[in-house]
């Protein structure tokens, strides 16, 4: 077994990963004070791979960021006999869990690398991560994420959900466009929470990536799937049904901001040589629907987005000066004029808004962390007219008009590279 | 009498010719110093700028808001200040060593003086130049934060940050340097005092509503607006 990670890894986990030996699967799981929810995601972990692969040697690793509520022990003490007579499901091989804390706190690029690094010195042929706020996990996720890569040779499985029309807005109109536009492959959820990959996958990510044990940002997930599409590995998606995280209340748009497009723009630089010849995209493979969209009745205060954006507007015109170019700039504080039934943010001023806010980025205009956060009050202004646009909109509207800013990024890709070799 | 007079003036005569013989070396070697030195800060000046314009020393300044402050004021880049300053420095250094080769007492102890005070004098600058950069960051990252939690007046809350940080890096320069050490402290004290208690008085009184939807919004659960923040950007 090579103890490559022998540093990083605890001694108390290493003895307990010698003790497993070779695994065919491993299923990650990141945690911190989940004990509400843990022992039935476990159950559920170890019922999908009973049904899904009972031959396979499998093993739960578990890395914990410090929790206080016993999460890591509520892991290791899910015994798989508690459900074998309601499921009448039986394992071939022995089904191990292990538990170790990486941190005090949370950092899950950290735990991230914990479970890559088990992964390859247990030689796991397909991995996957779960997340512990999954409310709604079904056994079958399992086989979802992890046949394409066990039985069909996929690297890389990314999840596609039932989303609301106005859920996941930072993904629909940033994200899933924007990562298309570049690196020219259709992944609905280039960052996500679940997500299957394969061994090799693992230990060249592990291997490549420069290692800061999270002190200098997030996004690693995202980073993780931009990595797969550069070194060429297999990618597809799986289609899981609706996503429901039991943590509801969404994270705050900064920090989504930091962890999503503060990763993307980060690895703009080094995957410049790739991104800079792609033309156009391709759809993914994806097993199940594509994407569903949900229509259900949501109140959302988009009086309060528009003003947060005025405000934006208003208030950080110094810090714009130095991102955005000057037409640009002049035509955000044109929109902000306009009365709240004209407002309307246009899908090539926002694609050109956020292409001069990437190229800014990579020269380091001012410090880089407030750059993401200028993005912020702008991000508002364009999710309000996107909620106007779509409010009345059927699934297959919404979908178009997401379809038509992706084709907007797309065509005006090389303004990207026009700035990027400009600032050069 | 006559031959007395014609004497005396000549003897007069020699001693001030023998005192300036004396006295033509030290300014021979005083005009090499100055000339000397000249050239020495001209190549400091010149490697200077080349270097500063190697990391990009504008770009720096321009995010402390030096360059704003230089350009208001019609003067040149930060990089070019620079430059000119240490070209002075070297330059009055020499120029000074000289003066104190001509051995005129009382001058040669300003010249010490002078050797004394330039390292204050540097650190003083670094610590304006630096402290400039980050009234520039911090006031920028609190506009930011400001903007984005929707709070009141977010213009007011980082020029006020600013100014602070402004008032307590010069407190800190004019202490290095020595100048006016007291009036500096006390108008120091005086001035952060007084604008603590204006922010007091100010939120107390005049946003008590404004203090009391925050503090609801921030720790009653059940008074939570509905906002954006139900919708999840991810």
């Amino acid at each position: 077994m090579k103890l490559a990670e022998e540093s990083f890894l605890t001694d108390d986990f290493l003895r307990q990963l010698i003790n497993v030996g070779e695994v065919d699967i491993l299923v990650g799981l990141p945690t911190h004070n989940n004990a509400k929810t843990i022992g039935s995601i476990v159950h559920t972990i170890q019922s999908g791979i009973l049904r899904g692969f009972p031959r396979e040697r499998a093993v739960i690793i578990n890395a914990d960021g410090g929790s206080r509520d016993g999460t890591p022990e509520l892991v290791t003490g899910v015994s798989i006999d508690d459900m074998r007579p309601a499921s009448n499901l039986f394992a071939l091989r022995t089904l191990h869990s292990i538990s170790t804390r990486y941190a005090s706190s949370p950092v899950s690029e950290v735990a991230f690398r914990t479970i890559l690094a088990a992964a390859e010195l247990l030689r796991a042929k397909a991995c996957v991560i779960m997340s512990p706020e999954s409310a709604n996990i079904e056994p079958e996720w399992l086989s979802k994420f992890l046949s394409p890569i066990y039985r069909d040779g996929f690297d890389l499985v990314t999840p596609t959900y039932s989303r609301h029309k106005f859920e996941g807005l930072l993904i629909t109109n940033l994200l899933y466009p924007m990562t298309r536009a570049l690196y020219g492959l259709r992944i609905r959820e280039a960052y996500s929470s679940e997500f299957g990959f394969s061994g090799r996958l693992g230990t060249q990510f592990l291997g490549q990536n420069v290692w800061n044990d999270g002190t200098e940002g997030d996004g690693v997930e995202l980073r993780f799937t931009l990595a797969a599409i550069t070194g060429k590995f297999r990618v597809c998606q799986s289609f899981l049904g609706e996503r429901d995280h039991i943590e509801r209340r969404a994270a705050d748009l900064v920090p989504a901001l930091r962890q999503t497009v503060g990763a993307l723009f980060t690895a703009l630089e080094p995957d410049f040589p790739v991104w800079s010849v792609v033309n156009g995209s391709e759809p993914a493979p994806t097993t199940g629907a594509d994407q569903q969209v949900l229509l259900d009745p949501l109140r959302v205060n988009r009086k309060r987005l528009r003003e947060m954006f005025l405000t934006g507007v208003a208030e950080l015109e110094s810090v714009f000066q130095s991102i955005l170019s000057l037409s640009t700039l002049a035509e955000l504080q044109q929109i902000a004029r306009l009365p709240e039934d004209e407002f309307h943010y246009p899908a090539e001023l926002w694609v050109r808004t956020v292409y001069e806010f990437a190229a800014s980025y990579q020269k380091s205009v001012i410090s880089r962390d407030h750059i993401i956060q200028a993005l912020a009050p702008l991000f508002r202004g364009r999710a309000y007219t996107f909620l106007v646009e779509n409010r009345n909109a059927s699934a297959a509207d919404v979908e178009n008009n997401i379809e038509g800013l992706c084709l907007a990024f797309e065509r005006l890709k090389p303004y990207l590279l026009q700035m990027w070799k400009s600032r050069e | 009498m006559r031959e007395m007079i014609i004497s005396e003036l000549m003897q007069a005569l020699h001693e001030l010719a023998r005192a300036f013989a004396h006295f033509l070396p030290r300014l021979i070697v005083m005009l090499i110093l100055v000339f000397v030195g000249w050239v020495i800060a001209a190549v400091i000046r010149g490697l200077l700028r080349s270097i500063l314009r190697l990391i990009k020393f504008d770009k720096l300044s321009q995010n402390a808001g030096a360059s704003q402050l230089l350009t208001k004021a019609a003067l040149p880049s930060a990089t070019e200040m620079l430059s000119r300053f240490a070209f002075w420095v070297a330059w009055l250094g020499f120029i000074l060593l000289g003066v104190s080769v001509l051995g005129i007492m009382g001058l040669q102890e300003q010249v010490a003086r002078f050797f004394i005070f330039l390292p204050r004098l540097f650190v003083a600058m670094f610590i304006m130049f630096f402290g400039l950069l980050a009234a520039s960051f911090f006031s920028r990252a609190a506009l930011l934060a400001a903007v984005n939690a929707n709070v009141p007046s977010p213009r007011l809350l980082s020029l006020a940050l600013r100014s602070v940080i402004i008032v307590f890096v010069l407190s800190i320069a004019f202490e290095e340097l020595g100048l006016a050490e007291q009036t500096m402290l006390v108008a120091f004290g005086i001035g952060f005092g007084a604008l603590m208690l204006g922010l007091a008085i100010a939120f107390g009184m005049g946003g008590r509503d404004l203090a009391r939807r925050f503090l609801e919004k921030r720790f009653v659960r059940g008074k939570k607006d509905e906002n954006e923040d139900e919708l999840s950007p991810l």
